[in-house]
């Protein structure tokens, strides 16, 4: 097995390294990190900085627009405070957004890989069924099955993932495609290694880069995602706070409250678009042709 | 063509009959079914219940069931809706007007709009505009439309009273005017993440033809820049963009769900959220399949169009 992986293990840290550089100079890529790890940073510890609980309900003080009384974002209709409801959202909107890429990395890359390596029929009915997963919008078929399941967190990022893991088998499947001939596969298959073996332990390593990139754009469309289906009413449900719950009373506010709205939404906006840049700056790094142009 | 055709229509049966096998599984294989609506009601027995779920037919087994329903649906009888009685395929239908009128128009906006943002790019890459584009596209689609939508909604009808901030049209007025004063707002706020697509698309759709060989000569032959830019270049940079207005449809449809409950628009995505709150399955599947045919036929129009524009597509 050693003597199998040598070939991999020796160009491994040349492109390393220089898709590491190729990330470093990409000016977008740094600032979606630094966004991402700011929010992080802020979620995780600026509960503790607070004076407020994040469910202490003060109807003395509802709607106080940020800056009143050491409500740094103001209060919502039952007078919580928004700053700490923010807070403990943000770590319960981005725990469903890792928790859905990395269902959704698994479930993708498992079917793109038996797709892409076996071809022939079993990739043909795989991959109809990637293509009517896709000509559902997304919305409408995780609305219909978060309607209808009891929502939790866990069970909303489940729902999220069966929704989203057609992108990965796609790219899976084409980097399977095109490597399953290549000589190392053949040198496996000669050596009499398992199928599974090839397939999870020479195939889907050589399809790291473009899997990583898939995933980390699918954190930002499972937060997106997420901030939908509870805006509706069918995502986490309150008491426990999510940045699209938050916003799900917001409208009828609106006029008198514009806080309630605008701050989670800008919340949603950082940490998606930091996954996004992160991801674009990823793929930058990763695709060698990227050099050109 | 007519084998292309028929085989295109083929797949696309086949695509369908997967399709409604995942909704119809997923919306009988989850909790609370749809008796869950009557077992609410005060006063009701298990006994009852059970009469009704055998008067509608709950109590067979799912594939009969799915099959039944299957047959009915290829008839077009997709069904009668739970909340009040009338065909799936009437409730669908007269919602659906509402939900192309904004998507059109939404695609219209997005499609100019992204095209020029991208033509340009493309021709100063590397500018500041093409930069600040690049940067605006991701930003674009990392708001939520929704959100989008309430900010909208607060700038120009809360605080500067320009549009209407909901419904298709005032009552008692319904004139062209009015219609167009209420769809501004929600379609360009529809359009916006598909601008950013679309700019990007038509981005790099055009840096492929730029140096295409038949640019070369066209410039070659001494016409105008102007000419070549919007004779050869645009033209052809399009072609490809066909084809992603096809791809786009599920988004663009899922996104028209979200705009239509904010704006209060009267279409086929608030159909959906309210037929969801009221657990009526008939037209919830009803509108799944709906966009679902909506999504296929739209990129077997798109493919088409290509054929018949690109002469170097044969079709066989």
């Amino acid at each position: 097995m050693t003597t199998l992986s040598t070939n991999s293990t020796e160009r491994k840290p040349l492109i390393k390294s220089r898709a590491l550089r190729r990330f470093l100079s990409h000016k977008l890529a740094l600032i979606g990190t630094v966004m991402v790890l700011t929010l992080t940073l802020a979620c995780f510890v600026g509960p503790y900085l607070l004076p407020y609980d994040e469910l202490y309900i003060d109807l003395m003080s509802r709607f106080a627009p940020p800056g009143t009384n050491g409500h740094i974002l103001g209060t919502d209709p039952l007078g919580r405070d928004i700053a700490a409801r923010l807070f403990h959202a943000g770590q319960i909107s981005m725990a469903v957004g890792f928790a859905v890429m990395i269902i959704a990395t698994c479930i993708g890359s498992v079917i793109g890989v038996i797709s892409g390596y076996y071809g022939g029929a079993v990739s043909a009915v795989l991959m109809r069924v990637v293509d009517a997963f896709l000509s559902f919008p997304s919305v409408f078929l995780l609305l219909a099955l978060a309607a209808f399941i009891q929502p939790g967190p866990v069970m909303i990022a489940l729902i999220i993932s069966a929704t989203s893991w057609m992108e990965v088998a796609r790219i899976v499947e084409a980097e399977v495609k095109s490597l399953r001939n290549q000589d190392f596969v053949q040198a496996a298959h000669m050596l009499g290694l398992s199928n599974r073996w090839i397939m999870f332990r020479e195939l889907l390593p050589n399809a790291i880069g473009p899997i990583i990139v898939a995933a980390t754009l699918t954190v930002a469309r499972a937060i997106l995602l997420e901030a939908y289906i509870s805006f509706l009413g069918y995502g986490i449900q309150p008491p426990l706070p999510s940045w699209g719950n938050m916003l799900n009373g917001a409208q009828q506010y609106l006029a008198n409250a514009p806080w309630l709205a605008i701050v989670p939404g800008v919340a949603i906006t950082i940490a998606v678009a930091g996954f996004n840049f992160i991801g674009d700056g990823l793929r930058d790094a990763f695709d060698s042709r990227s050099d050109l142009g | 063509m007519a084998r292309y055709l028929l085989s295109r229509l083929g797949q696309s049966l086949i695509l369908l009959l997967i399709v409604s096998f995942i909704g119809f599984a997923v919306l009988t294989l989850a909790p609370g079914g749809p008796l869950s609506q009557f077992a609410l009601s005060p006063g009701m027995t298990q006994e009852q219940i059970d009469k009704i779920a055998s008067q509608m037919g709950l109590d067979r087994p799912v594939v009969v069931q799915y099959f039944d329903w299957l047959s009915h649906l290829v008839i077009g009888d997709w069904g009668t809706s739970y909340r009040d009685g009338q065909s799936v395929l009437h409730v669908i239908g007269s919602h659906l007007f509402a939900t192309l009128l904004l998507m059109g128009t939404a695609t219209v906006i997005s499609v100019t709009l992204g095209s020029s943002i991208g033509i340009y790019s493309a021709l100063r890459r590397g500018g500041a505009f093409d930069y600040t584009m690049t940067v605006f596209a991701m930003v674009a689609l990392s708001i939520p439309t929704f959100w989008f939508g309430l900010i909208a909604i607060y700038i120009f009808s809360l605080n500067l009273g320009w549009l209407p901030a909901g419904n298709m049209y005032t009552v008692g007025d319904g004139s062209v005017l009015d219609y167009v004063r209420h769809l501004i707002m929600p379609a360009t706020v529809l359009a916006l993440v598909d601008v950013a697509i679309w700019s990007r698309y038509m981005r790099t759709s055009t840096l492929n033809v730029v140096n295409q060989d038949f640019v070369r000569t066209a410039k070659a032959k001494g016409l105008t820049g102007r000419r070549v830019l919007l004779k050869h270049i645009v033209g052809n940079s399009l072609v490809p963009m066909i084809t992603l207005a096809g791809l786009q449809l599920p988004m663009v449809l899922g996104g028209a769900l979200v705009t239509e409950t904010v704006f209060t628009w009267p279409g086929m995505g608030r159909l959906f959220l309210d037929s969801l709150g009221y657990s009526d399955y008939p037209v919830v599947m009803g509108l799944l399949m709906a966009s679902a045919v909506l999504v296929l036929v739209g990129n077997l129009l798109a493919d088409i169009t290509v054929a018949l524009i690109d002469p170097r597509i044969r079709l066989d």
